[in-house]
């Protein structure tokens, strides 16, 4: 477990600091996702990579099965932000609601017309 | 008999410590993950949402400013940037299913993900939404660590990023499947990375339960777009 959650910091830490010293302008935690990915594609085929991947899992999953909790602290900073939704409140919702259901269907639509042609070929 | 100035200096004593809001802030979400099961997933109940409803509520009613309810939530918000790293471990396990179907995953992938932002971004100039909003609206699909860190790098507000990316989800999961039969989208594979894709978290939960295939393709979804859009959002910003 220890071992598991030092190297999900240990990645973290490389990727903020790969995102200051680049001046990405992709989030420092997204470098590190990106970059524990390759390295977990690297290492696919060791046997020693076995036991500290099963430590990964086990902790990704207990982090994973909270993520809505954390974000509560932040959502509650929206009480701070009230006024500025104040006179778009209205706006802000119809771009949430029209934006989601048209990319909806349109990815949706997308994906089964390339699948539905790829049973038909193969 | 009640003492009240007893009562009211230990109210004083509680108030002003960590450990009073962090504790509050997880009790509070037990309660509405509890009801959230209990209501057997209804998309209005989302946890998230009615958690962030309770301590708002109690907060307001008791006058307390923000920094000193963060002061103790700050150790839960600390963990968002682990959850962000460890979202590799889902991405790395269903690797194998993205090599397999990496044309049509691609494919979808990059035209759901640049639409999303181009949508966002149109409507957003035509209501004549302030800079700040429109900045805080462009991440909004993706799950929200990625999400609220992309707002902070192209100046938008994080925590108004936060409630649009849940009521993004909630709306996405609680119409995703009315929208696909509309259409006549049988797919099971393609309602669920669509799902994932648009509504990120909470979509993905609400494809789980329906169909394992909808929601595994729902979580490759979930992590490809939160990938692409942290490049693509900075990326269309320059362009424009």
């Amino acid at each position: 477990m220890l071992k598991s959650i030092f190297i999900i910091l240990l990645y973290q830490l490389i990727g903020e600091l790969f995102q200051k010293f680049f001046g990405l302008s992709i989030p420092g935690p997204v470098v590190g996702l990106v970059l524990l990915l390759i390295t977990l594609l690297l290492i696919q085929k060791r046997e020693r990579a076995v036991l500290i991947k099963e430590d990964l899992y086990n902790s990704a999953e207990i982090l994973l099965n909270y993520l809505p909790l954390l974000f509560i602290p932040v959502g509650v900073g929206v009480v701070m932000h009230l006024s500025l939704l104040e006179d778009n409140l209205a706006s802000v919702v119809l771009v949430i609601i029209l934006g989601t259901l048209l990319t909806l269907a349109l990815t949706a639509y997308v994906m089964e017309k390339i699948l539905r042609k790829k049973t038909l070929d193969d | 008999m009640i003492d009240q100035d007893k009562l009211y200096s230990i109210w004083v004593y509680l108030q002003a410590e960590p450990l009073f809001w962090l504790t509050l802030t997880i009790g509070s979400y037990l309660i509405a993950d509890m009801a959230y099961k209990k209501s057997n997933l209804f998309p209005l109940l989302n946890p998230v949402a009615m958690s962030v409803l309770i301590v708002s509520l109690i907060l307001i009613l008791f006058n307390i400013k923000y920094e000193r309810y963060f002061d103790g939530a700050k150790f839960i918000h600390f963990l968002l940037g682990p959850a962000t790293v460890a979202l590799a471990i889902p991405i790395y396990k269903k690797w194998n299913l993205i090599i397999l179907n990496s044309k049509a995953i691609l494919i979808s992938l990059i035209l759901g993900s640049t639409f999303a932002i181009l949508i966002t971004y149109s409507l957003s100039l035509y209501l004549e939404l302030p800079k700040e909003l429109i900045m805080s609206l462009l991440p909004r699909n993706v799950t929200a660590p990625i999400a609220m860190g992309i707002s902070e790098i192209i100046g938008g507000i994080p925590s108004l990023t936060a409630i649009i990316t849940i009521l993004t989800g909630v709306v996405g999961a609680s119409l995703g499947a009315f929208v696909f039969d509309v259409m006549k989208l049988k797919n099971m594979d393609a309602r669920g990375f669509s799902l994932g894709l648009t509504s990120h978290g909470i979509g993905t939960a609400r494809a789980m339960s329906r169909n394992k295939n909808a929601g595994v393709y729902a979580a490759v979804g979930m992590g490809l777009s939160g990938l692409l859009t942290s490049i693509l959002v900075p990326l269309f910003l320059k362009i424009i």
